[in-house]
């Protein structure tokens, strides 16, 4: 059995901040990722990131993710194991997990579930062909290892990952024929959308997929528009003649450790889908587990290494470690968070929290 | 429309752009960024605080052309590369714009590329005068292109190869 004060279970970028904050108020923390190299989704994000200088807003993820790496390896009480999975969270405060093959059990007095999110699935028939793969596998095929996944491209999605996958593929030297979104407006950043725009790829809203075709492996495909009822128009099918088709539909949070450990959770369509209920302190119904970045609610990097912050303070003041001016640096991140969700594309993610912040409280208050 | 479409409006463009005075007295930037989102390091990038301080870090970037001189310190720190310089100054018939530009091969000095409007369509031919790509621009190298002035609100973008 392996012991430790914090078990962040998670690299990426919440998980990354989770585990400099807990181990600056001197905990012993175990982070582990069940992936080689840590840095969660930040290692395939070629272009620069948004924010405010204080999340390294004009800094390519790649580069943040270095960044916040060379200050992990900067702590000695912060022990990396990758190549790890964790299997399950149990109530004595034991957890298991499978590390490059062999199975062990770790003892914790906090645990924070920093697993981010899995792509969602599209349903059209044939969807199942090899060629059709959702955008952030292509992305990891491309930017981590170099290897361009065919010719001719259509993109389903136009949310940012549809977006900046599209541009990505232009710079690897690959055609996108299309990318298409079923909503009357393109979901991502508008500035993302004009510049895949200028390189000459049509984005065509109120589109969707009619089906994939080919026998051994994709060949081409057939979209349809929609009308203001998401029905399909007849005589509007066009052919298009390609050899990927990449899904960008959205992401939902990897939350199966959280139901495992019988955190309780709740269907929000604006965070993504099911999403554990947690205070302001990132804490959830379960004493001692807490959450950060897109295993509790889908957004950006930037808020969830302000979330990491917040759980790895509060994950370790809960077991009796502190830091100076620790209320101060509190108020510091929940401003943050505040302000990158203040805008119109935060509205529906700030209202999402609030509700789970909420239902939270209300639940805590009636069991007084 | 721009939210459907991508691709901005002739208002808009025209908009963003400095007035008929200030085109003609030399290099200002432009800043196609039309949607709150949390982002600001264009004002952060900017040292003579030609772009307005941030109240909301979901403000839209307002900027005063009078304090810009077009240094272009800005364009490689937006992270939607919605920021160029324009300079109608360069020539008796050709304006000159410094565009962000992230792909491989670049251009080098002299050579004649296709000139791409907003929505990838090829407007007209133009001359690379310049080819950035220092370690402050950080891999968001900066193309100077002469452009004929009648296509200077059309063009944002070049075309190499086929
Ligand atoms: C194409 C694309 C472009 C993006 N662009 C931007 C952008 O410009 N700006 C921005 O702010 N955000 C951007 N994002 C979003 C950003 O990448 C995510 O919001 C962010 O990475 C979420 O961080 P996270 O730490 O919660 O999760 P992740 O980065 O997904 O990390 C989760 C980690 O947990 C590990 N893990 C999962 N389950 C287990 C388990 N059981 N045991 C052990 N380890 C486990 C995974 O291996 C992974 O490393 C983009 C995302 C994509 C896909
Ligand atoms: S071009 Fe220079 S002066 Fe003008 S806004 Fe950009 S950084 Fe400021
Ligand atoms: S840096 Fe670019 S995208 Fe960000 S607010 Fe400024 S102009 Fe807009």
């Amino acid at each position: 059995m392996k012991y430790t004060d914090v078990l962040i279970i998670g690299g990426g970028p919440a998980g990354l901040c989770a585990a400099i904050s807990a181990a600056e108020a001197g905990c012993k923390v175990l982070l582990v990722d069940r992936n080689r190299s840590l840095g969660g989704q930040l290692v395939k994000q070629t272009h620069m990131f948004f924010g405010s200088e204080k999340q390294y807003a004009s800094v390519r993820g790649i580069d943040i993710s270095k960044i916040l790496l060379n200050q992990i390896h900067d702590k000695e009480n912060i022990e990396i194991l990758n190549d790890t999975t964790i299997l399950g969270i149990y109530e004595d405060g034991v957890i298991t997990a499978e590390s490059s093959g062999i199975y062990m059990k770790i003892k914790v007095k906090s645990t924070i579930v920093a697993t981010g999110a899995s792509e969602k699935t599209l349903a059209f028939p044939n969807n199942d062909l090899p060629g059709v793969y959702g955008a952030g596998a292509v992305q990891t095929l491309m930017n981590e290892h170099g290897i361009k996944p065919g010719k001719n491209v259509l993109m389903v999605g136009a949310g940012n990952i549809g977006l900046i996958v599209s541009y990505q593929l232009l710079q690897a030297g690959v055609k996108v024929a299309a990318i298409i979104d079923a909503a009357p407006n393109i979901g991502g950043y508008l500035v993302h959308a004009s510049k895949v725009r200028r390189s000459g790829v049509p984005i065509y809203t109120r589109h969707t997929v009619k089906q994939a075709y080919g026998k051994d492996e994709l060949k081409g495909a057939t979209i349809h528009k929609l009308d203001e009822n998401w029905n399909p128009i007849e005589g509007t099918e066009m052919d298009l003649d390609i050899d990927v088709m990449c899904i960008a539909v959205g992401l939902s949070p990897l939350c199966e450790l959280l139901w495992q450990a019988g955190c309780e959770m709740k269907y929000m369509n604006e965070l993504g889908g099911y999403v554990p209920l947690r205070n302001e302190r990132m804490e959830t119904s379960i004493p001692g587990i807490f959450v950060a970045g897109d295993v509790g609610g889908v957004e950006e990097a930037s808020s969830a290494m302000v979330e990491g912050y917040l759980a790895g303070i509060n994950a370790a003041q809960s077991i009796g470690h502190t830091v100076c001016n620790i209320e101060e640096k509190k108020k510091d991140l929940h401003d943050q968070l505040h302000a990158l969700r203040s805008g119109p594309v935060g509205t529906k993610i700030r209202e999402g929290i609030t509700q789970l912040q909420t239902v939270l409280e209300a639940a805590a208050s009636s069991s007084l | 429309m721009l939210a459907s479409t991508g691709v901005p409006t002739r208002v808009d463009i025209e908009k963003a752009f400095p007035n008929e005075v200030r085109m003609n007295q030399g290099a200002a930037a432009v800043i196609e960024c039309f949607q709150n989102i949390p982002c600001n390091p264009c004002y952060t990038a900017c040292n003579r605080n030609a772009i307005k301080e941030f109240q909301d870090i979901n403000d839209l970037p307002l900027i005063d052309h009078e304090q810009c001189n077009g240094c272009g310190l800005c364009i490689s720190k937006c992270p939607g590369l919605a920021i160029m310089v324009v300079d109608m100054t360069y020539s008796e018939h050709e304006g000159l714009l410094k565009i962000p530009y992230e792909f491989i091969p670049l251009p080098v000095e002299g050579d004649i590329v296709r000139g791409l409007d907003r929505s990838g369509k090829h407007m007209c031919d133009v001359k690379v005068v310049k080819v950035l790509n220092t370690k402050y621009l950080d891999r968001t190298p900066i193309i100077s292109i002469a452009v004929p002035k009648e296509y200077i609100h059309n063009v944002r973008n070049i075309g190499m190869g086929d």
